[in-house]
């Protein structure tokens, strides 16, 4: 009764249905939380910060705290700027955060506050206490989505904070210090990506941070700012490392853009370390910049990653995928996919920018040359491709299990937002671990529809 | 010690034997800058409309607004599922410049021709009352081209509160009552008002009332078809639960066909038993209704008995803190953890009003802390305070919980099993004490210490 999908496909311009992205402002907070003892905070009416907070909630199953202009219908004739000032001195005077990050919402870049002029006014009249700190990140709800909200805010923590104290490239290989901008990931996956570096020896700055603030173990306390978060400090000894590490287009390489533009950090593009190929590629950087060796147990990691690819090539080969997500998780794993001899078959994401697509075909060339790619679409399309020409396996968020239960087609969960499972929460994507992981839930999904549905004779024992 | 906003010290008292009633400040926007765990206009009325199944439901505006209201509700169909879908016009910038009137009349005729559905909710967001998209006109050409009604809902975020938007819905409900056919609705008949069918409840209750021998017309909104709706004009009466929500549009039905309203709750055996007498009561006509109104709730009380002091002998002396969006859920919740042997030590509300404050001092004990439009930090301050062993409240509060080591009820969107009804009394009693009884919570840091039991952690 679910399927409200139809087969015909007929074209449509004024419609979004069962949409594959969100809007700004929730990845402009979430980018936010990933910054020491930051309170984010939404200029615009009260829903967006309760819908952003209990959407965010909801994935991670831990307390998110932002704060909310709460604007009226009075703001929004006469401008923001009293709710911003009342709300920039209630949150430091109660809450006492280091650092307040403004996201815009529709609602107040409709009607045009400047939100430079109102934190240098705040300032001015000494409202932003001495060593606090205001960034901002206009985030209209209505241009890009959920991952242009988390890119813009990223750029403005490098805005506002990174500074070049002029250190000579001597200097700079001297201190072997690299920055990673690790892209929308989950705060398991950010903790693996430190794991890596930190195992590789290298020094670096990793932000935003959000482990350690949204994967937090049960001690019996609350705290609206917990412990984990990237520093003020970092993100402005961030323009002096020796190269920016950026993990996906979308997310991460504005930022390092933006370092390289203010401070001179040339910045390395990289797909998310997502699978076999593109974590190598993220080791290699990590090798090359930081000017250190891969450990044992790192190539140890490899090579269990592979033994296990080897064991289950044969059940990967030619299997047709579905994958819908951010465009940063989908061209990783779409980069996976290939590695595992599948088909992915339909790869979407609800995001717009053409490097997708390019990217997209690129990774697809050879083995899937006719696969249906498509930026700024959603998952009723989705659901209209899949049912002219089904596949073997769903890759996508916890939405995609609409599709999953009306066509009987075995899901694996994977991307923002995960509404519905816990794994996401503790056990990284990123990284050979990740992969191994992502393997097991991909072929343990296929395994579990065959073993459920085949006929007794066909019912083995051993796989 | 966590302080308190100064705005906000007046929307918090902790509750004196023998003081008068005092007076909470409430029903005031919440200070810009606080954490506040409230939502706005376009909340309310999503919440509000969002059950009625066989309709169709567009937010019109950016992605956003349709996105974090995509199937959350946990309100239940028994036919159409086509509410569970996201329809929206996604606005984009040139939308936002030159207008979005075309794109939602084209939307609105694409999707009609495709799902025909009995009616069509178009929701205004935020953006809509800033770029002067003019909705009603919208609505109104698409329902004449389609023969549909296609009823606008201004629901923009920023023009008040949640309560607005809950009344932007009834009003919005209005305009479908009294446009059916009710010449075959008999003379014993109600409608359900502020029922939203979380996890299957309005079935029980529409259960409770057709063994009573009542007609139930429209149940509002939860499991809701449009037809139905258009008829509840037929009703003698309306029951209004949640009476936030639903007032407005029981006053609406008083004023414009004389329908008369009464404020129910079907949670905790009291107040069930309360609310089908007072439906029983309504007809006197009928003697028989009143009869089988007293063996239904003999029968059902019964039946639920054992099992109720089963669960009360083990959650005797608990202690617990209840925030939830309308008070009027507080007062039921209050008296059925008194039930179940429980104390309330912190209640609290998103949108309660004065007399709801008065109301609660009144029932409260003596310390029990009220609050009016919380946030986190209060929240755990006053849990930790009161050392309690359960929270009852919704998404954003449950992590909270948790986190201190307290066990959670939710009572909220996101119950899993009815708790509404006689039947709900006992799965309430049931989720409570597994909650509060787990032993996750022996582990916790609080009670560990308490319970000498040693965990190997290095020293705080």
């Amino acid at each position: 009764m679910l399927d409200g999908t139809t087969a015909t496909i007929k074209p449509r311009e004024a419609l979004r249905i069962n949409p594959a992205k969100t809007c700004q402002p929730i990845g402009a907070m979430y980018a936010a939380l990933g910054l020491h003892g930051c309170m984010p905070h939404s200029h615009g009416s009260q829903g967006c910060c309760a819908y952003h907070r209990s959407h965010l909630t909801r994935h991670f199953k831990e307390p998110v705290v932002a704060t909310s202009s709460s604007f009226t219908e009075g703001a929004s004739v006469f401008g923001g700027l009293a709710n911003m000032t009342q709300a920039l001195n209630n949150i430091f005077t109660i809450y006492n955060p280091e650092v307040v990050a403004v996201h815009t919402t529709c609602l107040s870049e409709v009607i045009g506050d400047d939100i430079p002029m109102m934190i240098k006014k705040a300032t001015e009249e000494g409202i932003i206490p001495n060593g606090k700190v205001v960034i901002h990140a206009n985030t209209p709800s209505f241009v890009g989505s959920h991952v242009t909200g988390f890119a813009n805010m990223v750029t403005a923590m490098v805005k506002y904070l990174s500074e070049s104290t002029g250190l000579t490239q001597t200097q700079k290989e001297a201190n072997r210090r690299l920055n990673i901008i690790p892209g929308f990931i989950d705060p398991s996956d950010m903790r693996e990506l430190k794991r890596i570096a930190e195992g590789m020896g290298v020094g670096f700055i990793l932000f935003p941070d959000t482990s350690g603030v949204l994967d937090l173990p049960q001690d019996g306390h609350y705290r609206m700012f917990p412990g984990g978060g990237a520093t003020v400090e970092q993100i402005k000894a961030a323009g002096d490392s020796l190269a920016t590490l950026a993990l996906g287009h979308f997310t991460s390489r504005p930022a390092a853009e933006e370092l390289d533009e203010k401070c001179g950090v040339p910045a390395a593009l990289l797909d998310l370390p997502i699978g076999l190929t593109n974590t190598d590629r993220f080791i290699h950087a990590l090798r090359n910049y930081g000017g250190v060796d891969v450990p044992a147990t790192l190539g140890e990691e490899r090579g269990r990653l592979l033994d296990a690819m080897s064991d289950l090539h044969q059940y990967f080969h030619g299997k047709r995928v579905a994958v819908s997500g951010d465009p940063d998780h989908v061209i990783a794993l779409t980069q996976f996919l290939v590695d595992l001899d599948m088909q992915p078959a339909f790869v979407i994401t609800g995001s717009m920018g053409n490097h997708f697509e390019t990217r997209i075909r690129e990774i697809l060339a050879e083995q899937v040359p006719d696969a249906v790619v498509e930026q700024n679409t959603d998952l009723f399309a989705l659901h209209q491709w899949i049912k002219n020409k089904p596949v073997d396996v769903i890759i996508g968020n916890t939405y995609s299990k609409y599709i999953s239960r009306v066509e009987n087609i075995p899901f694996v969960r994977f991307g923002f937002p995960t509404l519905d499972r816990m794994g996401h929460r503790y056990f990284p994507s990123v990284g050979y671990m990740g992969a191994l992981r992502l393997m097991e839930k991909i072929n343990d999904a296929l395994l579990d529809k065959h073993e459920r549905e085949c006929a007794d004779e066909y019912f083995e024992l051993v796989h | 010690m966590i302080e308190l906003l100064p705005d906000r010290e007046k929307q918090v008292l902790r509750k004196r034997a023998e003081a008068p009633v005092a007076e909470i400040a409430c029903n005031k926007a919440s200070a810009a800058g606080s954490v506040s765990q409230r939502a706005c206009v376009f909340c309310g009325s999503r919440v509000v409309l969002y059950p009625v199944a066989d309709a169709l439901h567009v937010v019109h505006g950016p992605i956003g607004c349709a996105a974090y209201t995509w199937d959350i509700r946990g309100s239940l169909s028994s036919g159409p599922q086509l509410y569970r879908h996201s329809f929206s016009t996604d606005l984009q910038e040139m939308d936002v410049i030159y207008g979005g009137e075309k794109k939602l009349e084209a939307a609105l005729l694409e999707l009609i021709a495709h799902h025909r559905p009995k009616a069509a909710f178009i929701y205004s967001t935020c953006i809509v009352g800033l770029i002067g998209d003019d909705v009603s006109a919208v609505c109104r050409r698409v329902s004449e081209k389609t023969g549909i009604p296609v009823l606008g809902v201004h629901s923009e975020g920023f023009k008040g509160t949640k309560k607005d938007g809950y009344k932007a819905a009834c009003e919005a409900l209005s305009k479908l009552v009294g446009t059916g056919d009710t010449r075959d609705i008999g003379p014993y008949a109600i409608n359900i008002l502020g029922e939203f069918n979380l996890a299957g409840e309005a079935w029980i209750i529409r259960d409770y009332y057709r063994r009573m021998g009542l007609d139930v017309v429209a149940t509002l909104t939860g499991d809701a078809r449009i037809e139905d709706i258009r008829r509840a004009h037929g009703a003698k009466l309306n029951l209004v639960q949640c009476s936030g929500s639903m007032t407005n549009l029981a006053k609406m039905m008083e004023r414009d066909y004389g329908i008369p309203y009464k404020r129910v709750s079907y949670f905790g055996i009291e107040d069930v038993s309360a609310a089908l007498y007072e439906a029983a009561k309504f007809f006197p006509q009928d003697p028989g209704i009143l009869e089988r109104t007293q063996d239904l709730v003999r029968q059902e009380v019964a039946a639920i008995h054992p099992q109720l002091q089963h669960f009360k002998r083990k959650l005797v002396g608990k202690r617990a803190a209840i925030y939830v969006g309308g008070s009027f859920k507080a007062f039921s919740l209050i008296r059925i953890l008194r039930l179940l042997g429980m104390e309330t030590s912190v209640v609290g509300s998103q949108t309660g009003d004065a007399d709801d404050y008065r109301q609660l001092q009144e029932i409260c004990d003596p310390g029990t802390i009220i609050v009016d439009d919380s946030n986190p930090l209060e929240l755990a301050k006053f849990c930790l305070e009161k050392d309690v062993d359960l929270f009852i409240g919704g998404v954003k509060e449950r992590p909270i919980a948790y986190k201190l080591g307290i066990g959670f009820c939710d009572h909220n969107h996101e119950r899993k099993e009815p708790l509404a009804g006689f039947v709900g009394m006992v799965n309430f009693a049931k989720e409570v004490y597994a909650s509060v009884a787990s032993p996750v919570w022996q582990f916790a840091p609080r009670r560990a210490r308490r319970a000498n039991i040693s965990t190997p952690l290095p020293p705080a």
